[in-house]
Parts: C-alpha cells; sequence; structure tokens
C-alpha cells in the first residue's frame, strides 16, 4: 500500500507545518534570537553613551545586532533533526531533498522577521531618533526582508553542513559570516540613508540590486549544493 | 524461481579508516526473513543503514527491491521500513502529530494514522508528547512509524528490546514473521532470533563469518560470535 510520491509542495509544506509546530510547542529559537536582539540592543545603548544614533552608525548598529541574533537560530536550526532522528526520517522518505532546505529556508525567514519585530522596536526605544515616519519604517522593512532571504538560505545551507559536525556552534559563526558579508555591506549602506538625521532619504537602487542579485545567486547554489550536504 | 529482495555483492563501508562492514556478499528472496547476529560493532547497524540508503557503499555492490542503491537509492526509498535504535520523530511532538508528519512526507492518508495508533495500543495516548511516553511506548510509536507506508521490505535493529511480552505480541503482526513482509532483523537472542528467521548471518568486526539457513544453525554457533 505504500503511497503516492509526495510532491515537493507537499513535501515542504509538512516540513514547514512540523518546524512551526516544534517552536510552537517548545519555543527554543524566536525567544533566544528576540531577548538576544533586546539585550544586545541595551548595551549599544549604554556603551555608546547615546540615546539616539543616526546614519551609518544607525545602520551599522541595527545589522550588526540582526546578524549576530541571527547565528543563534541558524547554529540550533536542524539540532532537534539531528538529535531526534528527524533528518534520517526525512532522508527515507520518497521526497525531494530541496524540500528540507526550501522548508527550512522559510522557517528560518520566518523566525528573522518574527525576531525583527521585536528588535526594531526595541531599537526605536532605546536608540533611533523620534523622527520615524511610514519612510523609515517601509525603507528599513523592505531593506530587512531582503537581507533576510539571503541569510535564510546562507543560514540553512551553514546549518544543514555544521550540525554534523561537533564543534557546531563554533562553525556557525565561522562559515557564516564570511559569506555574509555581502548582505552586511548592502544592508548598511541601504539602512544608513534610511536612518540619515533629519529623516529618511531615498534608498540607494545599486544596493538593492546587491541584495536582489545575493539572494538569487545564493539561493540558486544552496538548490545546487544542499543534495550533497544531506546525504551521506 | 522466487525474486530477490536483497542483494549483496562483496559490500564494503567504512568510517575514517576503519571497515565497518568488509567484503558482505548475501542474498535474501521476498518474504524471508534474514536475523543479523554479532557483537556490539560488528557491523549490524552499519548494515541496516546502508540497506535503508542511509549510508553509501564504499565498494561492492548492493540491491535492494531490484534497484542498485549506489544509483537508483530514490526508488527504493518509500518501499522500505526502517526501526532503527532511534525512533525518527520529535519527543515535543504527539505520536499523532509526528505520525501525521511522517504520513504527509509518504503520501499516506491520516486514517491509516489513526488505524496504526489503535493497532499499536496508543491511540488513548497519541496526543500526549513523545517525551512524556515510556520507552516501550515510544517503540510502538516508532513501529508504527515504520510500517506506517506498508513497506514491502523492513530493516529492523533489535525491534523489541524496549518492550514488554504484550507490547510485542502486538507489534508482531505489523513487524513479526507474520507480518509477510521481508525482513532484516539484528538479535542478539539466538534462541527467538532464530526461530524468528529463514536465514542467519553471523558478523564480527565487519566480516561475514556466519552464513547459513536459520533451522541448520546451533546456539552454541552463534555464541562463538560473541567469545
Amino acid at each position: 500500500m505504500s503511497g503516492r510520491r509526495p510532491s515537493l509542495r507537499s513535501a515542504i509544506g509538512a516540513m514547514l507545518a512540523k518546524e512551526l509546530r516544534l517552536e510552537l510547542r517548545a519555543p527554543q529559537l524566536l525567544p533566544a534570537m528576540a531577548l538576544f536582539s533586546v539585550a544586545t540592543m541595551i548595551v549599544f545603548h549604554f556603551s555608546l553613551q547615546r540615546d539616539a544614533v543616526a546614519g551609518s552608525l544607525a545602520a551599522g548598529v541595527l545589522t550588526v545586532t540582526l546578524l549576530f541574533s541571527a547565528m543563534l537560530g541558524i547554529a540550533r536550526l536542524f539540532v532537534a533533526d539531528h538529535e531526534e532522528g528527524g533528518f534520517d526520517g526525512f532522508l527515507l522518505a520518497p521526497v525531494d531533498r530541496s524540500a528540507l532546505l526550501i522548508a527550512k529556508a522559510m522557517a528560518l525567514f520566518l523566525f528573522l522577521v518574527i525576531m525583527e519585530v521585536v528588535a526594531v522596536a526595541a531599537y526605536a526605544l532605546l536608540l533611533l531618533e523620534p523622527a520615524a515616519g511610514a519612510r523609515l519604517l517601509g525603507q528599513t522593512a523592505l531593506t530587512l526582508l531582503l537581507a533576510d532571504v539571503g541569510i535564510a538560505v546562507i543560514g540553512t545551507l551553514v546549518g544543514a553542513l555544521a550540525v554534523q559536525t561537533r564543534a557546531r556552534d563554533l562553525m556557525v559563526p565561522v562559515i557564516a559570516l564570511p559569506l555574509l558579508v555581502p548582505v552586511v555591506i548592502a544592508t548598511a549602506k541601504l539602512l544608513a540613508p534610511t536612518f540619515a538625521q533629519g529623516g529618511a532619504e531615498a534608498l540607494p537602487g545599486q544596493w538593492l540590486a546587491v541584495l536582489g542579485l545575493y539572494d538569487l545567486v545564493f539561493g540558486l547554489l544552496a538548490y545546487g549544493l544542499f543534495d550533497f550536504l544531506v546525504e551521506d | 524461481m522466487p525474486e530477490t529482495a536483497v542483494e549483496l555483492e562483496g559490500l564494503t563501508r567504512r568510517y575514517g579508516g576503519r571497515e565497518a562492514l568488509a567484503d558482505v556478499t548475501l542474498s535474501l528472496e521476498r518474504g524471508r526473513t534474514l536475523v543479523v547476529f554479532g557483537p556490539n560493532g560488528a557491523g549490524k547497524t552499519t548494515l541496516l543503514r546502508v540497506l535503508a540508503t542511509l549510508l553509501r557503499p564504499h565498494a561492492g555492490s548492493a540491491r535492494v527491491l531490484g534497484h542498485d542503491l549506489a544509483r537508483e537509492g530514490w526508488a527504493v526509498r518509500g518501499r522500505i521500513g526502517f526501526l532503527g535504535h532511534q525512533p525518527l520523530m520529535y519527543r515535543d511532538l504527539s505520536a499523532r502529530e509526528n505520525l501525521r508528519f511522517h504520513a504527509r512526507l509518504h503520501g499516506v492518508s491520516f486514517e491509516r494514522v489513526d488505524a496504526l495508533l489503535e493497532r499499536v495500543g496508543l491511540a488513548a495516548r497519541a496526543d500526549d508528547p513523545l517525551h512524556s511516553y515510556s520507552r516501550g511506548m515510544v517503540q510502538r510509536a516508532a513501529v508504527a512509524r515504520a510500517v506506517l507506508h506498508d513497506p514491502e521490505l523492513l530493516l529492523l535493529d533489535e525491534p523489541t528490546a524496549n518492550l514488554d511480552p504484550h507490547a510485542a505480541e502486538l507489534v508482531e503482526p505489523l513487524i513479526g514473521r507474520s507480518s509477510g513482509r521481508t525482513r532484516v532483523v539484528t538479535s542478539h537472542d539466538p534462541v527467538g532470533g532464530l526461530a524468528d528467521a529463514d536465514v542467519a548471518l553471523g558478523l564480527r568486526a565487519g566480516r561475514v563469518r556466519l552464513l547459513a539457513d536459520a533451522a541448520a544453525v546451533t546456539r552454541e554457533q552463534i555464541g562463538e560470535l560473541y567469545r
């Protein structure tokens, strides 16, 4: 009575639903990422000894905080699968391996977005000039969403690689941070005019293109490489 | 001539420089049971993981259900039921949620999940998280997962190790000889193992030390493997 082979879409749906259910049932990634980001904002608030930052400093503070918070999520992304045998359970199923990449990247993307809602609110409260308007919010959201796609793709790839090693907590930042340097540069370049003193300026189009291109190239690369990472 | 379910020819698998399986050659006809004996580290689990397509052979060939595992592993996934030392289920999800997740990955209906939960005696606790189960209950849930998609070939690593006699009876029709499936079963119990099998394989340090009809093998021969 072997069932029919599920479609890629159905496999992604099953994986994603499982990821969200696990995080709801036993929250791990989201609280850790959100708390770390808020704690880092507080540290910046006191260490910079300022009530408000603007321009490239503001962009740098936010980018670095979000990136390091993302590292926590990446390091834990595959831990339950690895420790409880979910990896093997998935590999035994007659489904396309890329379902795992896509579902994990989608879950990480969602966790990043939720973490950023908390982090940006804390950032606005602790470090941002009281000039936040619709333009600032829209540009920040667009920039972070584009950055999140790149972080989610690279994070899933690196998480799958690192979880198979004993030093996974060390491996994640060591591998992911260099790969994410273009995302850091583009995000900071896009956020600097957004947080300009006196009000948000227009986003530089070339850096939007860089971020979009990065997402596309590394998305395709991850799709091509992922099978080799999860197979023996 | 009976169809062959498993055919291994010089199968070798290494971990680093150590050979976990070395030059294993055997064949198993469909519908028959192979019991694998051997001390810890003999290569029993590695053999099951290679047959399940979770590990690649490093040398030799392995054909399962008519497909070469090195080139066509994808063709046998979904036709194999694997029950290892880990339940392959998430501790924070309930048995029903875990089985429904696997059902979606195998294209199996949720009705089958409910029916299996009933058969393994977990219907009343089906919505409790797995971490609240005893080891025996987890093993029963794992049995349900392994047969969820009604596999042709069962790969069972000491399947009744955590089960009491009643639970072992409950799962017998699903994974036992009466299931009618082709089975490869590891065991440390010469009496029960030989009685339950058609063919016996003895491994030691990854090498075949014994391969014969189970009926012709004595307890002493099995005991020799462990000395």
